[in-house]
């Protein structure tokens, strides 16, 4: 007989693991990378296979001959994850150089200072985004037009004006005529809509739907976060448009720019968002809301990365406020 | 059908009842028969016999120690071989009386007809007598917690009890010693439980079972439907959504009558209701109608790579070895020996270790299942908070243990804890999270007695 093996119960663990939330996420982004392929050809290719590329390398860079660990990191996926995402965040005819400076924020600065894996206060792709907005102001925010799919797409690509500067553009001359240039609903929800372009990962609110469904019925995420997020901003952007009509549309709004990217999959990062349904309903309608104020009256066109990251920053005072309803609060039923 | 269940968190694990369909087998006698003094919660029982006395069936040899204790009876006749110390369910060497077992002479005064005793047929039986007898007899409670029947039944002066709920859910995987009792002894069990609630002067009984086991749901609703129907009493079957922890007491009170017990130090009865296992209520029919004192049980020998799972109806103070090569033997290799399921049961060290009065399954986990997975950091995915059926947030209560931070896990409320692994079970990082929260658990209730204990003598 072999011998007995003894420790304290459970005995029993589920299936789940660290690796099939995180591929499983990356899974549900599939839908979204094949339609940026299919509208920026090489282009998108290049940018997402060198983010990817720069922030696993870096990983593993950092633990082995940083931190000295013994056991890589990379495998679980997480920082495929943080490079897909950067990459989506990314116009798809941004220089290799560049990009490689977004990986070292994101993982370098936004990720392994804070201890790596689960320590991180910032969402790690917002993180890189973010330093690249500041400090490429130009390349970050010029947008190569869909369809350009060759190599020229990537090397000298012609560049459009973004559904979200043309709804700024209506706030700024208060005239609602202009808000007539963006595509129609149907275009924007397929990201179909050539004289307009974007980061090429949320271009397509179908898409990113699609991996918020596989995600959900995976049980990866719960819907408090996209739920509420979506919500909130169709509701105040839905009250703006009441009140003057050169504010878009709550449904254009909605469809347009990084808002579906942001709310279903940059929100939700486990590590940096709020641990009870409710912090996570405050924490979405937060972000909604601050949304809705910089899109609309700050100076960048977009504002959800900015209002994901300013969150980020309350999620600990979040999950210091709010707790679950302990047993025994639950009032009695019949 | 109107399927109920709890309403905070809950896991789904793989059910494994691999001996639902093996009816009960009567086990062997055991050459010597092992009585640990403390199978109970509560103070250990305390010896009343002595080496080389002779021993029947059912003789008491040790009486309570205190209240909150049990008798023990002998369930093998026989000579005492000593009294002494043996490993048991905690590991640790406790002291215990072995009987050598000669042949198999029952006290005369036991009713061993199988001739179905109802409650009308007995006036004699006022609530007292009723409670005296559960309390002579050594009952416990048989789902594993081992908490002495008679005091639950006589609620201190604060609460009043207005229903008995019969625990007939059996959520932990792999065991089936309920439903196989329920499937054989469906009449005594609710005469067990006009006697429970007879007892506890209510008229009021519900038994709450999972809808993996509708045979039992089916058979049960159709004997109450028999068995209530002209009587002052009302007892109601409840269909009970397949989810763990509902066997929890607090978690099955809030499924059947959708009330939830507060933060300890409140008990079920504080929102009326009494919880009694449905071995209890077998055992409290045999205890008052038949005049048997608890001495042996329905227990499920269980492993996935056991040759047979059975269950059987055994003799306590029979070592597991026994049970174990009745269904053909320890699996080769490694194994864990669980006392009781895979989610709250204990690893045992022994093979030897007897079966007591709340060991409701001998589980064996083969191969890679029986070790554990190293652990990841946190990914802090907050599955653990949905998953916590006390509504605690285990990750922090975890990395409070961790840091030592005793005075925040009270008022993180660690003590509301009831240690069902559901956290554990479901970290997709693998963490120990209630390892952690154990101790911390152990420690805040150390530190709420040695403050009770200031605060009096002031």
């Amino acid at each position: 007989m072999g011998k007995l093996i003894v420790s304290l119960s459970p005995h029993a663990h589920g299936t789940d693991t660290v690796e099939r939330n995180m591929y499983g996420v990356i899974i549900a982004l599939l839908p979204a990378l094949l339609v940026s392929f299919y509208f920026f050809g090489i282009g998108s290719a290049i940018v997402c296979a060198t983010s990817v590329a720069a922030c696993v390398l870096l990983e593993w860079a950092i633990n082995k001959f940083m931190l000295k660990n013994e056991r890589t990191t990379i495998c679980d996926g997480s920082a495929v994850l943080t490079g897909l995402l950067l990459g989506f965040n990314l116009p798809s005819n941004l220089p290799i150089w560049i990009i490689i400076i977004g990986a070292i924020f994101a993982i370098g600065v936004g990720k392994m200072t804070f201890g790596g894996l689960g320590n991180n206060l910032f969402n790690p792709a917002l993180v890189g985004r973010a330093a690249l907005l500041v400090a490429f102001p130009a390349q970050m925010t010029t947008w190569p037009k869909e369809g350009q799919l060759g190599l020229n797409g990537y090397i000298d690509a012609e560049t459009g004006a973004t559904p979200l500067s043309i709804m700024k553009d209506a706030i700024k001359s208060g005239d609602p005529s202009v808000l007539d240039q963006l595509p129609d609903s149907l275009s924007l929800f397929l990201g179909n809509h050539p004289d307009g372009a974007g980061a090429m990962g949320e271009i397509c609110a179908l898409a990113l739907l699609l991996g918020l469904a596989y995600m959900l019925w995976k049980k990866i995420i719960t819907w408090h976060i996209p739920v509420s997020i979506i919500g909130t901003v169709f509701i105040f952007a839905g009250l703006l448009h009441l009140a003057n009509p050169a504010y878009a549309d709550p449904i254009s709004v909605i469809l347009t720019g990084g808002l579906m990217l942001g709310a279903i999959f940059m929100a939700t990062d486990y590590v940096t968002s709020p641990m009870t349904a409710n912090g996570q309903l405050i924490y979405g309608v937060a972000i909604g809301f601050l949304t809705v104020v910089i899109r609309n009256w700050g100076a960048y066109p977009e504002g959800m990365s900015f209002a994901i990251l300013i969150m980020n920053a309350f999620t600990p005072l979040i999950n210091n406020y709010v707790k679950p309803k302990r047993f025994g609060e639950v009032p009695a039923q019949n | 059908m109107n399927i109920r269940t709890f309403r905070i968190g809950g896991i789904h694990p793989e059910e494994n009842k691999l001996s639902n369909d093996a009816v009960t087998q009567v086990a062997a006698l055991p050459k010597q028969a092992i009585f640990p003094l403390s199978q109970h919660i509560g103070a250990p029982a305390k010896p009343v016999v002595a080496k080389g006395d002779k021993v029947k069936v059912g003789t008491l040899i040790a009486e309570a120690g205190g209240f909150v204790s049990a008798p023990i009876f002998s369930s093998v006749s026989g000579t005492v071989f000593k009294i002494d110390t043996a490993i048991d369910a905690t590991g640790y060497r406790k002291p215990v009386i072995i009987i050598n077992v000669e042949g198999d002479e029952w006290e005369e005064s036991i009713d061993r007809s199988d001739k179905l005793e109802i409650v009308k047929a007995h006036p004699e039986l006022t609530p007292e007598e009723i409670v005296n007898r559960i309390k002579a007899a050594g009952v416990v409670g048989m789902g594993g917690a081992c908490f002495p029947t008679f005091i639950k039944l006589c609620p201190p002066p604060t609460a009043k009890a207005e229903c008995v709920i019969i625990n007939a859910v059996e959520c932990e995987p792999y065991i089936t010693a309920d439903f196989r009792l329920m499937m054989e002894h469906a009449d005594e069990i609710l005469v067990g439980l006009e006697l429970l609630m007879k007892g506890a002067k209510v008229t009021k009984g519900y038994i709450g079972i999972e809808t993996n086991k509708m045979p039992a749901i089916e058979l049960l609703t159709r004997k109450c439907a028999e068995a209530f129907s002209a009587s002052e009493y009302s007892v109601e079957v409840v269909p009970l959504k397949q989810r763990y922890p509902q066997g929890g007491e607090k978690q099955l009170v809030d499924a059947v009558i959708r009330r939830q017990v507060p933060a300890p130090p409140a008990i079920p009865v504080n929102v009326g209701a009494i919880v009694q296992n449905v071995g209890t209520a077998y055992a409290v029919y045999e205890a008052v109608m038949k005049n048997k004192p608890l001495f042996e049980r329905y227990t499920t020998v269980t492993g996935k790579r056991l040759q047979k799972p059975s269950n059987f109806l055994v003799r306590m103070g029979t070592p597991m070895k026994d049970l174990i090569d009745a269904c053909g033997g320890m699996p080769e290799g490694d194994n864990k020996l669980l006392a009781g399921g895979p989610m709250m049961g204990k690893a045992l060290t022994s093979v030897e270790v007897p079966i007591c009065k709340g060991t409701n399954s001998v589980t064996i986990i083969s191969g890679e299942e029986a070790v554990r997975k190293e652990p990841n950091p946190c990914i802090r995915c907050a599955k653990c908070v949905s998953a916590c059926p006390m509504g605690l947030e285990p990750y922090l209560l975890a990395k409070l243990a961790a840091v030592k931070n005793w005075e925040r896990a009270e008022q993180e409320d660690v003590v509301s804890c009831i240690e069902c692994g559901s956290c554990q079970f479901t970290c997709p990082a693998h963490r120990p999270l209630l390892d952690n929260i154990r101790q911390a658990k152990t420690t805040v209730m150390g530190i709420i007695r040695a403050r009770a204990a200031a605060a009096q003598k002031k």
